[in-house]
């Protein structure tokens, strides 16, 4: 019963074509340090769905914002584990995007035909620091915002432009209400949006070319 | 290898991926449903009771409804929330009253009363009830709640029940 339904569905949607074309490829030398890219695609999953459940008590605003994450991790069933799960697998997202560059270099794997990986690839790094950057504002606790206050004012050191991309961020001359607006909208719908689409690009350029050889001792 | 009743290797890989998956899946799962219902939850049943000091009974014509005002306080989540009930004092001889509910029983509008109609008005979808808070018109199913209360030395008190 099961297969026969399987198979009236496969007959109008071709998953069985899709597998083979998409998953069912030859890994040439199959190490686990080719599985540092998937991995880092897992905790993107699990950070959009922890951060869709965070958002059902988080308030963006100066007012609450630090309230609404203190009920979250003392008033809610399970927030604790919720948001925990949430802040280690974002840290550990940048330390795993860091290896899995790390050792598309130390293979080489970035020569033709794969320079435009490659170069998604800085930008998902960008984009996933991005994410850790305005998350990390959220909070509005002491460390947040003089964290902020830091990076913003950093990025205020780029000669000529400076100033107007330090109040570009801030959205004015001082930390306010604005900045954690929109950090917000960055962290929660701006740079993950960037991010699932630049994914899009770097998977199907991985499925397009393969997974490349390693290099050998002539090389 | 691949004998009968003996378990491949990639069965194996398969059965431990398949199992280590739903334990994984459920141990995020049900904390997370639970995250979700957590409010809905507490906040059901706390079967508090308070009685609401009304004032003195010669406050209250007779025969004429009268409007009183309380407001709660209730911490959800982070915010403190203020809400407000109102009631009608129906006081029918020195001793005896009835005390209406204002909140119409079709779907929880407040109902006001219309002194020259001498009836209750729902504003949203045209209820109708008279002084005793009976159903004249539209869609409320019952008559206006009433509220237990007591009256000692000679002050009204009402018993308000949350939720
Ligand atoms: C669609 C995806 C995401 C959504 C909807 C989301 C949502 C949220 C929300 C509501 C918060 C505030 C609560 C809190 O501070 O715990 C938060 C915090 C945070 N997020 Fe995300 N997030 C997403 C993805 C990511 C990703 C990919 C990263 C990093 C690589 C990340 C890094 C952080 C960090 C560092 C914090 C601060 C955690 C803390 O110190 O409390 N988030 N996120
Ligand atoms: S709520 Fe009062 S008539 Fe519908």
């Amino acid at each position: 019963m099961a297969s026969k339904i399987y198979q009236w569905l496969d007959e109008r949607l071709g998953f069985d074509d899709l597998y083979k074309g998409l998953l069912d490829r030859p890994e040439p030398r199959g190490t686990w340090w080719n599985t540092l890219g998937s991995a880092t695609l897992f905790l993107f999953t699990i950070q959009v769905l922890t951060g869709i459940f965070l958002l059902v008590y988080y308030t963006p605003s100066p007012d609450h914002a630090y309230d609404s994450i203190q009920y979250i991790m003392n008033g809610v069933a399970f927030g604790w584990l919720i948001r925990g799960i949430h802040h280690w697998s974002a840290t550990l997202m940048v330390l795993l995007v860091f290896l899995h560059m790390l050792r598309v270099f130390f293979t080489a794997s970035y020569k033709f035909p794969r320079e435009l990986t490659w170069m998604i690839g800085v930008l998902l790094l960008l984009t996933t620091l991005g994410m850790g950057l305005t998350g990390y504002l959220l909070p509005w606790n002491q460390r947040s915002y003089f964290a902020t206050t830091v990076a913003t004012e950093i990025a205020g050191l780029v000669p000529w432009a400076g100033p107007f991309i330090t109040r570009t961020m801030r959205g004015g001359n001082d930390l306010s209400a604005l900045t954690l607006s929109r950090f917000f909208a960055a962290h929660v719908w701006l740079l993950p949006l960037t991010l699932a689409a630049l994914i899009g690009v770097h998977l199907y350029l991985i499925i397009r070319h393969g997974e490349s050889e390693y290099p050998t001792e002539e090389d | 290898m691949g004998k009968s009743h003996e378990v491949s290797r990639r069965d194996f890989v398969k059965i431990v991926t398949g199992v280590a998956g739903t334990v994984i899946g459920a141990g995020i799962t049900l904390p997370a449903v639970g995250y979700v219902l957590d409010p809905a939850i507490k906040s059901g049943g706390s079967g508090k009771e308070n009685w609401i000091a009304l004032g003195p009974l010669e406050k209250y014509p007779i025969g004429e409804p009268t409007p009183f005002n309380f407001t709660r306080t209730e911490i959800n989540g982070w915010e403190k929330t203020f809400s407000t009930n109102g009631l009608f004092v129906l006081r029918k001889s020195d001793t005896e009253v009835e005390v209406l509910s204002n909140v119409c029983t079709h779907l929880g509008c407040r109902v006001a009363w219309h002194e020259d109609k001498g009836e209750f008005i729902c504003p949203c979808h045209d209820g109708v009830f008279d002084k005793d808070g009976n159903v004249i018109s539209g869609p409320p199913p019952r008559p206006l709640d009433n509220y237990e209360y007591k009256i000692e030395d000679g002050n009204l008190f009402v018993l308000f029940k949350e939720g």
